[in-house]
């Protein structure tokens, strides 16, 4: 600690240098954080997913339905606790690209899987009387301006009404929040049994199911149960727990992994390079005065931590404010991939401060086995 | 001596004396090399994404979509839609007469990835026996096509290759039924290529549908869209939307290719401003290692320009090094490399090329480094006060 001085005016010799490497190691470890933080949001979402509800959705694809008539076999199910469901409608408002996440529900199951939902007990009711009413998310609200009392006409992509009316009118009867925040919550949610007796097609169809188990390590036994009954039938199901689903989902989109782990590569192996560079150049530069201190009886040691000391302020610091950088982006930048309200995960803090720890240390090894063989007598005289 | 003389001999004399700054030299040219090789594989990727779509498209070919519907995927059309669809002024004639149109149904099955079993789906589509009429890059290449009538089903390469359980003979579970792969068909590995083809009556029956999705026709020439478009468009028993094949798929691309067009501008941007800084240090020191010679020259009676030219030139041919550098090891690890990219619905398996017009982009975004990396540090150089830089010897 009292070459602290010592190791600060080093840092300051050349100021120039040290505050362009200083910018580079931020600048690398700002898109380290941004692009981990992206990964490690992900795997903490995963984390958080539930492992006792099920999702039951068509075996063939998602884009598949499943007949209403299995809500009560899979209730029947030993270990289901309760079963949901949810059509999907594929809601628009006024315009195409105005598209708005819309699910046809029974909105007491719905709110029984989810025990995390917000929804005012006035609101249940409401919807149980209102045929066309709709609950509609905190985020949808505020981004729309709807209140409650509003009535909104929703065109969907794909159904069509047996009245040959052009839009779906819904009464705007609640608002829902969910949990903590972290799941958006912009979806419009309308009674099923209205959904179903208006539209032309797909009659008797959901889109899935949740199924909630009381038993987390009885996940895969109970949802091999759910799949076998429904086996050799015209609408065969998968059953996954939600966190396996969310695994799932994710590996679909395939190649992506690959190129972010390339980059966060490429970053880091210029990065080191960079900060190798310059840390030589600085040892180099000062090899007469790191003689002079051996000869006022500094040893090796002491010397060689005076090096490994400055390159680690120097990465560790810029890390430091590289991840903040990211860390204030990532709101931003967690919106445009769409998975808004999640915080900055702790570990990639962590991670960006264990990273230039290495990346200081890798890189003043070179200069430290220098000073470790330096010849006094020759360094002194300028050979 | 004149002022390009002076320019020649300095830059000349800089070039030479590079190899004693090897390494902070190197700095420069492995910074840039990062963004570039960065830049050229991000945007490389999302180019073919890109071309992968927009080649799908025909000019002289035409998507009719209900009106509303944002693509394929959520549209429907019933039958008797159809048959205006397929009557209206402007749609080819195959030679037997018929309509050349293939009004076709569209659902999707999830398959597992031969490398690591994740799933993703894939469209399946049937078609009208005219669709291969209408789509003639579509060339059977191993097998035969589907029977109207059986549970047959063709498959593209790409996806062939790509997901397991769609090699010839293989069993694919559909809708409570068995389909056979019977085919492997190419298409210039166009997004046809990521599909699976089958008897649209065929798959219609064994989902029990009544609609199709959408109609694709083949318009008696390029000229003849407005005259389709404005029958469909203002007959009032339709409610439709009609587009241009290519306008169509170029839509699909810009849904597809903004959200990667900002990752590469932004990954890319960042590493760029680090590769600044790496730049300007390595651009700052070599001025200082050459102080006595710049005064020595200056005091001799070179002008400012020469110096500052060579500064620059130093700098700009370190970048240039670097981006062909970046853009060599780019080519190297990526190009002709597949890219599966999927979701539940859909998957597009694609090749990736690292194009010289994309080697075209990364010199550019070196060149900028390089050059403002160059231009404070020459201005330094330019206005070191002479006498004092020669006291330093």
């Amino acid at each position: 600690m009292k070459y602290l001085p010592l190791v600060w005016a080093g840092l300051w010799r050349k100021p120039v240098r040290s505050i362009l490497t200083l910018l580079s190691v931020i600048v690398a470890f700002v898109l380290f954080g941004v692009m981990h933080g992206v990964t490690a949001a992900i795997d903490d979402i995963i984390n958080t997913m539930s492992d006792t509800r099920l999702r039951i959705q068509s075996k063939v694809s998602i884009a598949e339905p499943l007949p209403i008539a299995y809500l009560a076999r899979i209730e029947s199910v030993k270990g289901v606790e309760g079963v949901g469901y949810y059509a999907w409608f594929g809601g628009y408002y006024q315009d195409p690209r105005n598209q708005i996440s819309t699910g046809a529900v029974d909105v007491d199951r719905l709110h029984a899987m989810f025990p995390e939902l917000e929804l005012k007990d006035e609101y249940a009711a409401a919807m149980r009387t209102t045929r066309n009413g709709a609950l509609i998310g905190r985020d949808l609200a505020a981004a729309r301006g709807w209140k409650i009392g509003d009535k909104i006409p929703l065109k969907s992509t794909v159904y069509m009404r047996k009245d040959r009316a052009p839009d779906w009118d819904f009464e705007i009867v609640g608002i829902y929040g969910f949990g903590d925040g972290k799941v958006p919550t912009n979806e419009l949610w309308f009674n099923y049994a209205y959904f179903d007796e208006a539209r032309t097609f797909g009659n008797g169809t959901v889109s899935l199911y949740f199924a909630k188990i009381a038993d987390p390590s009885r996940s895969g036994p109970i949802s091999e149960s759910i799949d076998q009954l429904f086996a050799n039938s015209t609408f065969e199901t998968q059953t996954l727990n939600e966190r396996d689903w969310l695994r799932g989902r994710i590996a679909q989109i395939g190649d992506m992994q690959f190129f972010v782990n390339a980059i966060i590569a490429a970053v880091l192996f210029t990065l080191l390079i960079l900060t190798g560079n310059t840390m030589m150049q600085s040892v180099r530069e000062r090899i007469p005065e790191l003689a002079v201190l051996k000869t006022y009886g500094f040893s090796n040691g002491a010397i060689m931590s005076l090096v490994f000391g400055e390159a680690l302020l120097l990465c560790v610091g810029a890390a430091g404010i590289g991840v903040g950088i990211a860390a204030g982006l990532s709101p931003m930048i967690y919106r445009e991939i769409g998975a808004g309200g999640i915080s900055f995960p702790l570990s990639v803090v962590v991670a960006g401060i264990a990273v230039s720890a290495v990346v200081a240390i890798l890189s003043s090894l070179p200069p430290a086995r220098r000073v470790q063989t330096l010849n006094v007598v020759d360094a002194l005289a300028g050979r | 001596m004149s002022v390009f003389q002076q320019i020649g001999a300095v830059v000349g004399m800089n070039m030479q004396s590079i190899p004693r700054r090897l390494g902070t030299s190197c700095v420069v040219v492995i910074g840039i090399a990062g963004v570039v090789g960065v830049v050229v594989s991000i945007f490389g990727m999302n180019r073919s994404l890109g071309e992968a779509l927009v080649d799908s498209g025909r000019p002289n070919r035409a998507v009719v979509l209900r009106n509303g519907s944002d693509g394929e995927g959520s549209s429907t059309l019933l039958t008797d839609a159809v048959a205006t669809i397929k009557d209206a002024p402007g749609v080819a004639r195959t030679p037997r007469g018929d309509a050349a149109a293939t009004a076709d149904m569209i659902t999707t099955a999830n398959f597992k990835r031969r490398k690591d079993g994740s799933a993703a789906g894939l469209p399946v589509r049937g078609v009208e026996p005219q669709a291969f009429f209408v789509r003639p890059e579509i060339r059977l290449v191993d097998g035969r096509l589907f029977n109207p009538g059986l549970r047959e089903l063709i498959v593209g390469r790409a996806a062939q290759k790509e997901f397991s359980g769609l090699d010839i003979g293989d069993h694919i579970s559909l809708r409570n039924s068995q389909w056979t792969v019977v085919g492997v068909f190419e298409s210039g590995g166009d997004v046809n290529e990521s599909r699976v083809l089958a008897d649209q009556a065929t798959l219609m029956s064994a989902y029990g549908r009544t609609a199709t999705s959408s109609v694709t026709v083949l318009l008696t020439s390029e000229s003849a869209f407005d005259e389709f478009k404005q029958a469909l468009t203002t007959n009032p028993t339709l409610s439709v939307s009609v587009e241009r094949e290519n306008d169509y798929y170029l839509r699909q691309s810009k849904n597809a290719t903004t959200f990667f067009g900002f990752v590469a501008t932004f990954v890319g941007g960042v590493m760029a401003l680090g590769a600044l800084f790496a730049a300007l240090n390595t651009m700052y020191s070599a001025v200082s290692t050459r102080v006595v010679e710049i005064a020595t020259l200056r005091a001799i009676g070179f002008g400012a320009t020469g110096v500052v030219t060579s500064v620059l030139v130093e700098s700009l041919s370190l970048a240039l090094l670097g981006a062909l550098l970046g853009a060599g090891v780019a080519w190297a690890l990526f190009s002709g490399n597949t890219i599966s990219l999927g979701n539940a619905t859909s998957s597009l398996v694609f090749q990736m090329h690292v194009t010289p017009s994309l080697l075209g982009v990364g010199i550019a975004w070196a060149l900028v480094v390089g050059l403002v990396g160059g231009l404070f540090p020459a201005w330094r150089a330019a206005r070191l006060p002479v006498a004092t830089a020669l006291r330093a010897v």
